[in-house]
C-alpha cells in the first residue's frame, strides 16, 4: 500500500507546484553592494559626531570610578569590600558572573546561530562579538582584583614558580580560569577573522582617500586581504570551524561557572539544575544586552535596513523562550526543595523569597519572569521604545539573580549562630558603577573605528550574491 | 612576450557573470588562477573547480593536541611533579582533569584554524601584484574579477584574453609583476 503511494507520488507531484514560502527579507529595500560599503564605512570615515564625543566624556568619567576604585583597593586591602562573615563572596563574583553572562548573546549569535544557518545574524553578529569581547574585560576585573593581593593573581595560571606548588585542578575555580580565558581568546579571534576582510575594504578606501596613516593601520592588520576565492574558500571553513567550536566553548564556559557553587555543599548552590540554568540566564541577559545596545544604535546611524523589524522580532523571541527558560528554572528549584525533603534546602529557598533579601528576590522575579512575557505580543515587538525599556529591565533582573543565588546562600546557612547580613561598601558600589563606564568606552571606541557589521557578511546574504540570479534550479 | 606581467585581470559587475566565466575558465584547463569578490559567493568554489579546504585537518590536529596537552599538564604537576593528595583523592584522574583539557582542546583547536587558514592562504603578505591594479578596491566593494597568471602552462596573451573577452570580461588588463 505504501509503496503504491510512494510510487504514485511523482506524477502528482508534477502536477503541483509546491507554494514559495516567503522569506524574510534581511536587507530592505534591495540595496547594493556598494550601498552596504557606503553605508557602513561612512560611520567610519565621516566626522566625529557631538554627542559621540559627549558619550565618550561622560563614559570616561564613569570609568574612572573603576580605576579609583581598584587603586584604593589594592593600595589598601580587600577589607575596603563589605566582605565579612559568613558572605565572603559577594558583589565581585556577583559582577563577575553578570559580566561574563552578558558576553554569552554575542557569542550565541556569532556561533550558535551561525551553525544554525540563521542568516538574520549578519547584521548584529559583529557588534554582539565586540560586546563579547568588552563585557568579558569588564568580567575579568573582578576575579582577578578579589584575590586582593594581585601581583600574586599569576599563581592562577600553571606556572612553575618559588614554592614548587602546582594549583589544584579538581577545583571548579581552577576550571574557570582555564574555561574564561579561553573564552576571552577566542572570542577575541573570531571577531578578528570577522574582520579581516573589512579592515582590508577600509584599507582600500583609505588609500583611495589619500589618508595613509589609517590606511596604513587598516592595512597593518588586515594581513593583505586580497579577496581571492581560493582565500574566501579557506577562510569560511575556518570560520565554520571557529563557529563549530566556540557552540561547545560557550555552553561549557557557564556551565563551568554555575560549578562554581554546584560542586559546594552549601544549600541553594549544590544543585544539579545550575548549568543549564545558568546557560539560559546569560543567554537572555546577553540577548537584553544586544537590544539595549543595537536599539540606540539603529536609531542614530539610520541603520533600519540592515536591522529590520525582523531582527528586533527575532531577538524578542530569543529573550522570550530564555527568560521564560529562566522562569521555569525558578519554579523546578523551588519544587526540588521541596521535593528532596532537606530541611536546608527547603528553608534556603523560603528564605530567598521571604527572608531579609525578599525585596531582591522580587525584583529579579518581576524583571526575569514577568518582563519577557511582554514579547508574546506583536505590537510590545513593534514598539522600540518599549522594547529598549523592557531589556533594560531584563539587565536589572539578571544582576539581581545573581545577587540572589550568592548573597542569599551564604547569609543564612547550616547555623543560625553564623547567619549575617550584607550590605557593599561605597567602593564596591563605584567599583561596579564604573565598569559601565569602561564597558562604554570600549564600545564607543569600537562603533567608531571599526566597523559596526560585517559588510562582506551582509552583501553574502543580499540578493546580488545569488549565482543563479534568483533563478534556482 | 615583451615586459614580463604577473597575467591578466578582466572585470565582472555581476555574481551570476563571475559565476558562469569562472566555469569557463575552469573547462578552459586553467590551473593558475583566481577570483577576487567581495564576499562568498555560494557555489562559486565549485564553479572554480576547488577542492574542499584542508583547514580542517589542521584543527583537528590542534584539537588532539590540545587535548593531550591538558591531560598531561594535570597528570604531570599532580602526579609526577610533586604529588600532593588533596581530600584523600587520587593523584590523577581523568575525570577532573577533563573540563581544562576540553577548554584546551577548543583554544588549541582555535588557534590552529586560524594559523592553518593563514598558512594555506599564503597571508599575511602585504604586497601582492593584484594590489596593485588601480581599479582592485572595487573588488572589495561591488566588483568581481578574473585573474589568470601568466605562469599557467596554458597561458597565451592573445588566447587567454580572448576567453577572458568571451566569458565576458570587461577592461581586461596585464597586471604589473
Amino acid at each position: 500500500m505504501a509503496h503504491a503511494e510512494s510510487a504514485a507520488a511523482p506524477a502528482i507531484l508534477g502536477e503541483v507546484k509546491p507554494a514559495v514560502l516567503p522569506r524574510a527579507v534581511l536587507v530592505a529595500n534591495n540595496r547594493s553592494f556598494s550601498w552596504i560599503t557606503e553605508k557602513i564605512c561612512g560611520i567610519i570615515e565621516g566626522k566625529t559626531p557631538v554627542w559621540w564625543w559627549w558619550c565618550f566624556a561622560v563614559a570616561c568619567f564613569v570609568a574612572s570610578f573603576t580605576v579609583a576604585g581598584l587603586t584604593y583597593l589594592v593600595a589598601t586591602g580587600v577589607g575596603v569590600w563589605g566582605h565579612a562573615n559568613p558572605v565572603n563572596w559577594a558583589w565581585d563574583i556577583v559582577n563577575f558572573v553578570f559580566w561574563i553572562g552578558i558576553g554569552h548573546a554575542g557569542t550565541l549569535i556569532s556561533a550558535i546561530l551561525c551553525l544554525l544557518r540563521q542568516k538574520w545574524r549578519t547584521s548584529i553578529n559583529r557588534a554582539a562579538e565586540a560586546m563579547t569581547i568588552f563585557a568579558v574585560v569588564c568580567a575579568a576585573i573582578f576575579p582577578v582584583f578579589h584575590v586582593g593581593r594581585i601581583w600574586y593573581a599569576w599563581f592562577l595560571f600553571p606556572i612553575p614558580n618559588s614554592n614548587y606548588l602546582w594549583q589544584n585542578f579538581r577545583s571548579p575555580l581552577e576550571w574557570d580560569v582555564f574555561a574564561v580565558s579561553t573564552y576571552g581568546t577566542v572570542s577575541v579571534l573570531f571577531w578578528y577573522i570577522g574582520l579581516l576582510p573589512d579592515l582590508a575594504v577600509l584599507r582600500d578606501r583609505f588609500e583611495a582617500a589619500g589618508n595613509k596613516l589609517r590606511s596604513f593601520l587598516y592595512g597593518f592588520f588586515a594581513l593583505g586581504w586580497r579577496g581571492s576565492n581560493r582565500h574566501w574558500s579557506n577562510y569560511e571553513m575556518a570560520y565554520l570551524i571557529l563557529a563549530g567550536i566556540s557552540t561547545p566553548l560557550v555552553l561549557s564556559v557557564h556551565t563551568i561557572v554555575s560549578f562554581d557553587f554546584a560542586v559546594s555543599l552549601l544549600p541553594g548552590w549544590h544543585t544539579t539544575i545550575f548549568p543549564p540554568y545558568f546557560v539560559a540566564g546569560a543567554i537572555f541577559s546577553g540577548f537584553g544586552m544586544v537590544l539595549t545596545l543595537m536599539l540606540p544604535l539603529r536609531a542614530v546611524y539610520k541603520l533600519e535596513d540592515l536591522i529590520t523589524q525582523y531582527h528586533i522580532d527575532c531577538m524578542c523571541k530569543i529573550t522570550l523562550a530564555t527568560g521564560t527558560i529562566v522562569g521555569y528554572a525558578y519554579a523546578m528549584e523551588f519544587f526540588i526543595a521541596w521535593y528532596s525533603a532537606n530541611p536546608y534546602e527547603g528553608f534556603t529557598f523560603i528564605n530567598r523569597a521571604f527572608g531579609p533579601y525578599a525585596w531582591a528576590y522580587w525584583i529579579m522575579i518581576s524583571c526575569n519572569v514577568i518582563t519577557p512575557q511582554f514579547f508574546w505580543f506583536k505590537k510590545v515587538r513593534h514598539c522600540t521604545w518599549f522594547v529598549w525599556i523592557l531589556s533594560i529591565f531584563v539587565n536589572v533582573g539578571m544582576w539581581f539573580e545573581r545577587f540572589v543565588i550568592i548573597v542569599t546562600s551564604l547569609a543564612r546557612d547550616f547555623l543560625p549562630s553564623s547567619w549575617g547580613y550584607y550590605s557593599p561598601s561605597i567602593v564596591e558600589i563605584f567599583t561596579f558603577f564604573g565598569t559601565f563606564g569602561v564597558f562604554s568606552v570600549l564600545f564607543l571606541l569600537f562603533i567608531r573605528f571599526l566597523p559596526i557589521m560585517p559588510m562582506a557578511e551582509l552583501k553574502a546574504v543580499t540578493p546580488q550574491a545569488d549565482v543563479h540570479g534568483g533563478d534556482h534550479p | 612576450m615583451a615586459a614580463p606581467s604577473y597575467g591578466l585581470i578582466a572585470t565582472f559587475e555581476t555574481a551570476p557573470e563571475i559565476y558562469h566565466a569562472a566555469q569557463q575558465v575552469r573547462d578552459a584547463g586553467y590551473k593558475n588562477w583566481d577570483v577576487i569578490a567581495p564576499c562568498p559567493l555560494h557555489g562559486l568554489d565549485q564553479a572554480m573547480g576547488l577542492k574542499r579546504s584542508i583547514v580542517p585537518r589542521i584543527s583537528l590536529a590542534g584539537g588532539l593536541i590540545g587535548f593531550c596537552t591538558g591531560m598531561s599538564l594535570i597528570w604531570w604537576t599532580g602526579a609526577s611533579d610533586y604529588k600532593l593528595i588533596v581530600g584523600g583523592k587520587p593523584l590523577f584522574s581523568p575525570m577532573f582533569a577533563f573540563p581544562v583539557s576540553y577548554e584546551l582542546t577548543i583554544l588549541f583547536t582555535a588557534f590552529a584554524t586560524i594559523i592553518g587558514m593563514f598558512v594555506v592562504n599564503g597571508l599575511p603578505r602585504h604586497y601582492h601584484p593584484v594590489l596593485k591594479y588601480d581599479q582592485i578596491k572595487r573588488g572589495m566593494d561591488d566588483a568581481f574579477f578574473i585573474v589568470i597568471e601568466a605562469r599557467d602552462p596554458r597561458f597565451n596573451l592573445a588566447n587567454t584574453t580572448a576567453l577572458l573577452a568571451k566569458a565576458g570580461g570587461k577592461s581586461i588588463k596585464e597586471l604589473e609583476a
